[in-house]
């Protein structure tokens, strides 16, 4: 019996221990941004200032690089979303053999490592004469994020009853209408939640994005540059405002999935 | 073919095909393919090319072969890599478990949603949060001096820091399989072991980890590939000696100015991780279909 405690109890502790792991290097980095210090550390504290934060707001280059974020994730949602539809359609409407070799050829973007994507991408265009920049940034991110646009959309299929289409056609609805009509807004949360993740890959993706930037600065490189040319706390201003607007969406994404899950469906 | 046109008529369709089509060819096929060719080619000056000179060769990869630091860095990367799948799925494993059978409900949506929000957060960001952690006059070592366990600072940069940030960063993409599998563990299992007597160990042994296979072979697969063809974490907390085979190609590209050079290390890099992929699979008896999800 006190062998099962002393288990609980270090297993306890262990939690504990797995907690700390994942915030600590968030809150400090988080709090680092308040410290006068010109590097970002919390020990010694040399006073609590706000001056980073209007430094990160007068920075016209951070400006520039979240512009250009800002133009990449949307371009990439408004390719991702249709073709990984289509993808996700095509996928569950073909017949088992040819489907599970489609499929395996659908996610290999997934399996393959993001440097490999950015160096292909690369490679391909410049023998059309196209070299890096926001184009090759787009077409390189969409790759690989049309399969996590399939891969929710064919989650949100698989409850899709069929019959609501024969239905629809039986009472005279053309085909395009019954997709519009009947099929896109059973799509809808899908659709949503894949756009929003299609945006957080984006904008956080680095791997894939260094290859094919040209002379681009996103906000990822810019940030990395920093690290390496000359970071103040400056980055970490700016690092705790993205942290704090991620976490924001994430629950607003989440309020908005449960009143999804609790609202009745529509007649 | 024929049901998708009996179920959205000719023109969607047809819309439907080409945008799939579209994406596999340009994007996903020919990207490849030209790397290939580009690997297998010599770097020539413009006026060579298509030349007798512009033949293909395995030259390229043979460089990779010969050249020792690249080599040992190659070789490096992968057992590093295999490293950090290791430790995570150390790390994960019983958080899994307690996740999937022991938490109450209310404590499994706080531990989900514990685990999940770092990693909405940017994977630059949370390499530089450990980049701040670790720094030589940072937290950390000011913290293990403070409590004396060290007297003089560690630097920390380099394979340690590597190994720390790398975890740190793939955690969920092994939590979450993991848990997924053991949580269709019937209890009932775990009872009718602990019943017959057997130790905890070998219940998990015996009993949690063959039902969970499927989920920690998913999770070691996508930690090793995401590791091993990581850039952030070894360019931002890795030191001279700790060199990624990433990073190397990164220079055939960008400083050694050889694209063809670095297509071939590329396209080594690939093989090698769809090789582990689907070996692993292949042991552990994963269907692909399981692994995306």
């Amino acid at each position: 019996m006190t062998a099962d405690r002393i288990f609980r109890g270090l297993f306890v502790l262990y939690l504990l221990a797995f907690v700390a792991y994942l915030f600590a290097p968030l809150l400090i980095m988080g709090i680092a941004a308040f410290n006068e210090s010109r590097f970002p550390t919390v020990i010694p504290w040399q006073g609590t200032t706000l001056d980073w934060f209007s430094a990160m707001w007068a920075d016209a280059a951070m400006w520039k690089a979240l512009l250009t974020s800002a133009i990449v994730a949307v371009l990439v949602v408004v390719v991702a979303l249709p073709v990984g539809t289509a993808a996700a359609l095509v996928l569950t409407t073909l017949h088992s053999r040819a489907r599970s070799m489609a499929y395996a050829v659908m996610v290999s973007p997934l399996l393959t490592p993001g440097v490999v994507i950015g160096i292909s991408t690369l490679i391909l265009w410049r023998q059309v004469g196209v070299g890096g920049g926001i184009a090759l940034i787009v077409v390189a991110q969409t790759t690989f994020i049309i399969c996590y646009v399939m891969l929710m959309v064919m989650a949100r299929l698989q409850r899709f009853d069929r019959t609501q289409e024969e239905a629809a056609l039986g009472l005279g609805a053309s085909r395009v209408m019954v997709f519009r009509r009947v099929l896109l807004p059973f799509l809808r949360p899908a659709l949503l939640a894949s756009g929003g993740l299609a945006i957080l890959q984006s904008v956080e993706n680095y791997n894939t994005t260094l290859f094919v930037r040209g002379f681009e600065t996103p906000l990822t490189v810019f940030i990395a540059t920093k690290v390496r040319t000359g970071l103040t706390p400056a980055v970490n201003a700016l690092a705790l405002v993205i942290i704090a607007a991620t976490i924001i969406g994430a629950i607003a994404y989440e309020i908005a999935r449960r009143r999804q899950v609790t609202a009745r469906p529509r007649p | 073919m024929r049901d998708l046109y009996a179920r959205f008529g000719g023109g969607l369709a047809t819309i439907f095909l080409s945008l799939v089509l579209i994406w596999l060819a340009a994007m996903v096929l020919a990207p490849n393919l030209m790397m290939i060719d580009y690997a297998l080619r010599p770097n020539l000056p413009p006026a060579q090319i298509g030349t007798k000179a512009d033949a293909w060769s395995l030259d390229n990869f043979l460089y990779l072969a010969n050249e020792g630091v690249h080599r040992a860095i190659f070789f490096k990367t992968i057992w590093a890599s295999a490293l950090v799948a290791a430790v995570t799925l150390v790390v994960c494993y019983p958080i899994a478990f307690w996740m999937a059978q022991r938490a109450t409900p209310g404590q499994l949506s706080v531990a989900l949603m514990l685990v999940i929000i770092p990693f909405f957060i940017n994977e630059v960001l949370r390499t530089l949060a450990w980049f701040i952690l670790l720094a030589y006059r940072g937290p950390l070592n000011a913290a293990l001096q403070g409590i004396g366990l060290i007297d003089a600072p560690i630097r920390w940069q380099g394979d340690g820091g590597v190994l720390a940030g790398m975890v740190y960063a793939y955690i969920l993409f092994m939590l979450l399989p993991i848990y997924n599998a053991i949580e269709s563990l019937d209890r009932s299992q775990l009872e009718a072991a602990r019943d017959l007597g057997s130790p905890t160990w070998r219940t998990h042994w015996r009993v949690v980890i063959p039902h969970a296979k499927a989920g920690i072979a998913t999770g070691c697969v996508f930690t090793f590939m995401l590791a091993a063809g990581s850039y952030v974490a070894p360019a931002l907390l890795g030191s001279p000696g700790s060199r990624w085979f990433t990073e190397i190609i990164y220079n055939w590209f960008f400083e050694g100015g050889d694209w063809n050079r670095g297509a071939a290390y590329a396209l080594t890099l690939l093989v090698l991780c769809l090789a582990v992929v689907l070996v692993t699979l292949r042991i552990a008896r994963v269907n692909l279909t399981d692994v995306a999800k």
